[in-house]
C-alpha cells in the first residue's frame, strides 16, 4: 500500500530524511520511533502529499506521487501535530464540512457514527475553541477516519488523550488494521508500539532501521539507542 | 467536475460559517470602513461640488484598505492550526480552494459594501445606488478578491504575512484601483459609456487573468 524508495528530503542546507526505502503492506501497523527532529512528521507528511520528497519515488496504493497525489488523498487519512479544525465551527459542523469536501453518502449518519465513537457525541453542538487538547484530538480523529481511507497516517495519535481515549484509539487502530486497512504511526511510546505494531521502525539520522516486532521493552529501548547512535 | 464545485462551494460555505459564529472579520472591516469614511469626512473640508468629485476616490480607498483586514484574517483562520492542511488532504483540485475562498472573500467585501455605500451617501450627499455604478462595485470587488485572495495564500506561508500582505497586494492593485475609480467617477458624473468602457476593460481583464494565475499556480503557493 505504501511503497518509498530512495526519498531524501532536504529543508535549506539540512538533510532531513536520506535516502531512505519503505514498505507497509495491506493490513499492517507499523510504528515509526525517533527522537525529536528526527523526521518522522517531515516522512508522514510527504506520504500525505502535503509535502514534497526532494528525491525518491512515492507511491501510495499503486499511485505515484505528486502525479496521482489528487486520486490518492481519496485513500488517506491523515492526523498531524494539530488536528486540522476549524475552532469557531461546531464539533458537528467541522465533520459535516470535511464530509462534503469527502463527498460522503449520508454524512449525517456517518458523523453521527463518529462522534459516538470518539465519545464527543454529547458535546456536537459545542465549538471546538472550547474543547480541551484531548477532545480536540478526538474529534481530528474522527476527521481523519470520516471518508474510511485505506492508509491511515497518525502523527503521535495518543498525543493529549486520556486512559479512555488512548484505549479507543488502540481498539480503533487494531479494528482498521483487520479491515485490511494500512497504518503507519509515529509515536515515542515504545510500550504501545510494541502493542500495536507488526513492525517498528526507527528513523534516525535521516535513516531508517527496522526492527522486529517480537521484543522486550528492553530489548527495544536497547536496539533504538543503538539506531540512533548509528546514524548519528 | 461536479466534486469541483461541490468542494468549492463547502468552502464557501465553512467560510461563512466560520464568519457567522466567529463575527470577527466583517465587524473589524466595517467599523474600519466606517472610520475611514468619517475620517476623509472631516480631513477633507471640501465643498458640495468636490465632495462628489472625490467619492469615487474615497470609497475605493476605503475598500481597499478595509479589504485588506479581511483578507489577512481569511487566510489567518486556514493557518492558525494548520486548518489549511485539512484543505490540503482533500482529494480535490487545490485551484477549487482558491475559488472557494476568493467567493468568500469577494461576499465579505460585498457586505461591507453594502452597509458602506448609505453612510456614504448620506455623509457625502451623493446617489450611488446607480445600476452602472452598482455593477463597477461587483467587479471591482471581484478582482481585488482574486488578486488578494492570490496574493494573501503567498503571504501566509511568510512568518510576517500581517505586514507582507499590503506590501504585495497594493503595486499589483493599483491599476484596477485606479481604473475602478475613473469608471465609478465616469457613471457618478454622468459620462457615456464610451469614456468608461476603457477602465472597466481593465477591471475585466483583472478579473479573468487572476482567476486564471489561480488555477494554474495556487498548488504551487500552498505546497510546503
Amino acid at each position: 500500500m505504501i511503497s518509498v524508495s530512495g526519498l531524501s528530503k532536504r529543508y535549506g542546507y539540512r538533510l532531513v530524511l536520506r535516502d531512505l526505502d519503505l514498505r507497509v503492506g495491506r493490513g499492517e501497523i507499523v510504528a515509526l520511533l525517533g527522537p525529536n527532529g528526527a523526521g518522522k512528521s517531515t516522512l508522514l507528511r510527504i506520504l500525505a502529499t502535503l509535502s514534497h520528497p526532494t528525491f525518491g519515488q512515492v507511491e501510495i496504493a499503486g499511485l505515484s506521487l505528486p502525479i496521482h497525489a489528487a486520486s490518492a488523498r481519496g485513500l488517506l487519512g491523515y492526523l498531524g501535530h494539530q488536528p486540522l479544525l476549524y475552532e469557531d465551527l461546531t464539533a458537528e459542523q467541522n465533520l459535516h464540512f470535511f464530509a462534503r469536501l469527502y463527498l460522503i453518502p449520508r454524512a449525517r449518519k456517518r458523523v453521527d457514527e463518529l462522534l459516538d465513537l470518539v465519545g464527543l457525541e454529547s458535546r456536537r453542538t459545542e465549538q471546538a475553541r472550547a474543547f480541551s487538547r484531548g477532545m480536540q484530538q478526538r474529534l481530528g480523529i474522527a476527521r481523519a477516519i470520516l471518508h474510511k481511507p485505506k492508509i491511515l497516517l497518525l502523527d503521535e495519535p495518543h498525543s493529549g488523550l486520556d486512559k479512555s481515549g488512548a484505549e479507543m484509539m488502540d481498539k480503533l487502530l487494531r479494528e482498521t488494521a483487520k479491515k485490511g486497512n494500512t497504518i503507519l504511526f509515529a509515536t515515542h511510546d515504545q510500550h504501545r508500539a510494541l502493542a500495536l505494531a507488526k513492525r517498528i521502525e526507527v528513523l534516525a539520522g535521516g535513516s531508517l532501521v527496522s526492527l522486529g516486532r517480537k521484543l522486550s521493552v528492553a530489548q527495544l529501548s536497547a536496539q533504538y539507542d543503538r539506531a540512533q547512535r548509528a546514524n548519528g | 467536475m461536479v466534486n469541483y464545485f461541490s468542494a468549492l462551494f463547502s468552502i464557501l460555505r465553512k467560510d461563512l460559517a466560520v464568519e457567522w459564529r466567529s463575527r470577527q472579520l466583517l465587524t473589524a472591516m466595517l467599523v474600519f470602513s466606517v472610520l475611514i469614511i468619517l475620517i476623509f469626512n472631516f480631513a477633507l473640508e471640501l465643498d458640495a461640488r468636490l465632495r462628489a468629485e472625490v467619492s469615487a476616490g474615497v470609497l475605493w480607498a476605503t475598500f481597499a484598505f478595509a479589504g485588506t483586514l479581511g483578507l489577512n484574517r481569511s487566510m489567518a483562520i486556514e493557518k492558525e492550526h494548520s486548518s489549511l492542511d485539512g484543505l490540503l488532504l482533500a482529494p480535490v483540485d487545490r485551484s477549487a480552494i482558491y475559488f472557494g475562498k476568493t467567493t468568500a472573500n469577494t461576499v465579505f467585501i460585498l457586505v461591507v459594501e453594502l452597509f458602506t455605500l448609505p453612510i456614504y451617501a448620506v455623509l457625502y450627499n451623493v446617489n450611488l445606488f446607480t445600476p452602472g455604478f452598482l455593477i463597477v462595485i461587483i467587479l471591482g470587488s471581484w478582482a481585488y478578491s482574486a488578486i488578494g485572495t492570490l496574493l494573501a495564500a503567498m503571504a501566509a506561508q511568510a512568518r510576517n504575512r500581517e505586514l507582507l500582505l499590503p506590501v504585495l497586494l497594493f503595486p499589483v492593485l493599483i491599476p484596477v484601483l485606479v481604473a475602478a475609480v475613473r469608471a465609478s467617477t465616469g457613471i457618478l458624473d454622468g459620462l457615456e459609456m464610451v469614456y468608461i468602457w476603457p477602465s472597466l476593460n481593465i477591471i475585466i481583464a483583472y478579473g479573468l487573468i487572476m482567476p486564471v494565475l489561480g488555477y494554474m499556480f495556487f498548488d504551487l503557493i500552498v505546497k510546503d
